[in-house]
């Protein structure tokens, strides 16, 4: 076993277990930093994005089953009783947890099949985890081909060039209730990246006005900037829930920030104008409660997944091109795997310890004209035997070595410092 | 009667819901406007078909219940592509398409009612029956648009969308097309009601004489002056003033078929 994956998503899971495995920035990086301290992870990378919360890892040699290990952690680090989260968790080992990675980069593992923020969210985990020195050799091959991986889906396949989002999802349902939104007003709470796809997309749809709220000023006034918006001081909900026909929220917060009194208040001053709320943050920000006002339309992200699955047919004819994609990329892992193993380095150390010693000897036997030719093919031999057993033999040593993490640092630092850059696989 | 404008119109109509129909389930744009085309071609037929029948009475077809169904007919689906025009939406097409060829058939199964012979002339009476039955007709028209409205809000509330919800127009023009069909509506009962005051008034040498018509008529009226008010107003936008156009409908059929047939003496088919 060498790598290890567990975690739950929008298939294992409902969204208020979801809910709960969550992991804020700061939660992954204490989770990450802690799984080293027990040692039950040598290498780790949390991907916790709305549909899914996953720990990729490289254990210790020592531990040969460790999925129950981290499924316990899980359920002591987010205080949730371990037999609700059993059901709802999976795991998988080596080849199946790199697969399950591509497939989930590629989009083919998403509530919406093919959908764009998933890629971002992989590369945003990977610089996060990369950022703490959470990870290592492994999970940064194993995350940069999957990056690739959802690169060359999308760009390769009809996944890649039609991309559809819970974002464009939830901005057409806008449009069955208030028809084309150019005369609309649009407020975005949150300034995260889901928030700046929302605004994304509610822009090319040609929204009118677009108001921006954020706890942090810093960040609605950049991307107030960045999309022709006007920031509005968060918690004004009274005031600033008058103006907008759409509410995209998307807010990091443990309890609702919108909360069915304070919207009751609003529909009564907005004259019961019809409001669409879209909720993309986990935990809700939106009371389930609030639904049941008059004219009200609430979507969170489970709701949203009626529209998956209309899109979702009309993608699954592209799945079978980009599982080829994906196996081809998880060859090529395992291939890199089976080079950690030895069977270029030794050919191309020995290939560069005779060319070296063979210029070296003949530069320096220039000198030694009065040396005979069968003194010459000696000092040869003596030279070669020598290096051979100063650098082939150990090289060949770390073949024997079981911790996968440990023989490719030894292979990675033998063609680092033996090898020139053209000799490197 | 000329069968073959009978057989026009029903080509024409039949071949517009199927492509409306087609349109409502792909999306795909050019069965739209060929389905508008189409409907264009079975109010054409329809309306020699009620120009034929107009000359042997010397009057619009009121008297019966063929023609007065006909032109009820007529005027639906001339109202319905005005509307189509003005508000460029085509998803309703199916709905009301389906209900203009149910009428047209009907009016040539129902039974020429001979108890009746037309008595009323003149061009002051024919606006006075055409306009009252446009009114009638605009109402049913905002009766489905309402209906479609509830349907679609009823799904998106349930988070139940199907094909068909993408399809159908935003609710937001739904209210906003049955708004413009009531309109249409009351300047046509305004009128109708009006120019027959007048009409008895030339006639009877008195514009009022008690008919139960008359007050279900005013009645109608209201309701539907209430609706068009009221369907702008925080307590009733939205699903309740589409509520309020269903009920307001219901006492039109009243009116059409209870008031009409047993109530009054002088409106039987209008």
């Amino acid at each position: 076993m060498e790598i290890v994956l567990v975690g739950l998503n929008h298939r294992t899971a409902p969204l208020e277990v979801r809910e709960r495995l969550s992991f804020t920035a700061d939660q992954a990086r204490r989770a990450a930093d802690e799984l080293r301290a027990r040692g039950l992870l040598e290498e780790t990378l949390v991907l916790s994005t709305c549909n899914r919360s996953e720990v990729y890892g490289v254990p210790p040699e020592a531990i040969h089953e460790c999925a129950p290990g981290l499924s316990s952690f899980l359920s002591e680090f987010h205080a949730v009783k371990h037999d609700l989260l059993s059901v709802s968790l999976y795991h998988h080992y080596d080849q199946h947890a790199v697969r399950h990675l591509f497939r989930v980069a590629a989009g083919l593992d998403s509530m919406m099949l093919g959908e764009a923020e998933i890629l971002g969210q992989v590369r945003e985990a990977y610089k996060f985890a990369q950022e703490h020195r959470a990870t290592g050799p492994v999970l940064n091959r194993l995350f940069q081909g999957a990056l690739e991986v959802g690169k060359r889906v999308r760009s390769e396949t009809e996944l890649g060039t039609r991309p559809m989002s819970v974002a464009s999802a939830g901005v057409k349902l806008a449009e069955r209730i208030f028809g084309k939104l150019k005369e609309r007003t649009a407020l975005v709470l949150g300034a995260g990246s889901v928030s700046e796809l929302v605004v994304s997309q509610l822009r090319d749809r040609g929204i009118a006005r677009l108001l921006v709220m954020n706890r942090s000023v810093e960040r609605a006034a950049s991307l107030a900037k960045q999309f022709g918006g006007t920031v509005v001081p968060w918690g004004s909900w009274d005031e600033a829930l008058l103006a907008p026909d759409v509410v995209v929220s998307s807010v990091a917060a443990e309890e609702p920030v919108l909360r069915r009194p304070a919207l009751e208040r609003v529909m009564s001053a907005r004259g019961n104008r019809a409001l669409f709320l879209m909720d993309l943050g986990v935990p809700r920000n939106i009371e389930a409660a609030a639904s049941e006002l008059y004219n009200v339309y609430v979507y969170n992200l489970d709701d949203l997944s009626d529209i998956v699955q209309q899109n979702r047919s009309a993608r699954e004819s592209e799945i079978p091109r980009a599982e080829l994609i994906i196996d081809e990329h998880v060859g090529k892992f395992l291939s890199w795997q089976a080079s950690v193993d030895l069977v270029g380095l030794v050919a191309s150390l020995r290939e560069r310890v005779h060319k070296e010693r063979s210029e070296f000897l003949h530069e320096r036997l220039n000198d030694m004209q009065h040396l005979r030719a069968e003194d010459r093919e000696r000092l040869q031999n003596i030279v070669g035997d020598l290096l051979e057993r100063l650098l082939i033999e150990p090289a060949q040593q770390i073949r024997g070595e079981r911790e996968l993490r440990r023989k490719i640092q030894n292979v990675e630092a033998l063609r680092d410092l033996f090898l020139n850059a053209k000799d490197k696989p | 009667m000329n069968h073959a404008y009978f057989i026009l119109a029903v080509l024409a109509y039949s071949i517009s819901l199927a492509l409306y129909l087609g349109f409502l389930n792909t999306g795909k744009k050019p069965a739209g406007p060929a389905a508008t085309l189409f409907l264009g071609l079975g109010i054409l037929g329809h309306y020699f078909a009620l120009l034929e029948r107009s000359r042997g009475l010397h009057t619009v077809p009121y008297h019966d219940l063929y023609g007065s169904l006909s032109l009820f007919g007529w005027l639906l689906a001339l109202t319905y592509l005005g509307l189509e025009l003005v508000h460029r939406e085509r998803s309703v097409g199916a709905f009301v398409v389906a209900i203009v060829l149910a009428v047209f058939l009907a009016s040539h199964l129902a039974p020429p009612d001979r108890l009746s012979p037309p008595a009323a002339h003149g061009p002051i009476f024919a606006l006075h029956v055409v306009l009252s039955i446009l009114a009638y007709a605009a109402f049913a028209l905002s009766f489905v648009l309402s209906l479609i409205y509830l349907g679609e809000e009823r799904l998106l509330r349930s988070r139940r969308l199907g094909n068909v919800v993408w399809r159908l127009p935003p609710l937001d023009l739904l209210e906003r097309m049955s708004r413009s069909s009531v309109l249409i509506g009351l300047f046509s009962i305004a009128g109708g009601t009006a120019l027959g005051f007048i009409w008895v008034d030339r006639l009877h040498g008195q514009f009022w004489y008690y008919d139960p018509k008359y007050v279900i008529t005013l009645l109608v009226l209201a309701l539907y002056a209430v609706y068009f008010f009221a369907a702008r107003t925080a307590a009733w936008r939205g699903a309740r003033a589409s509520k309020l156009c269903i009920f307001n409908f219901v006492i039109v059929v009243l009116s059409f078929t209870v008031v009409n047939l047993y109530l009054s003496q002088s409106h039987r088919y209008f």
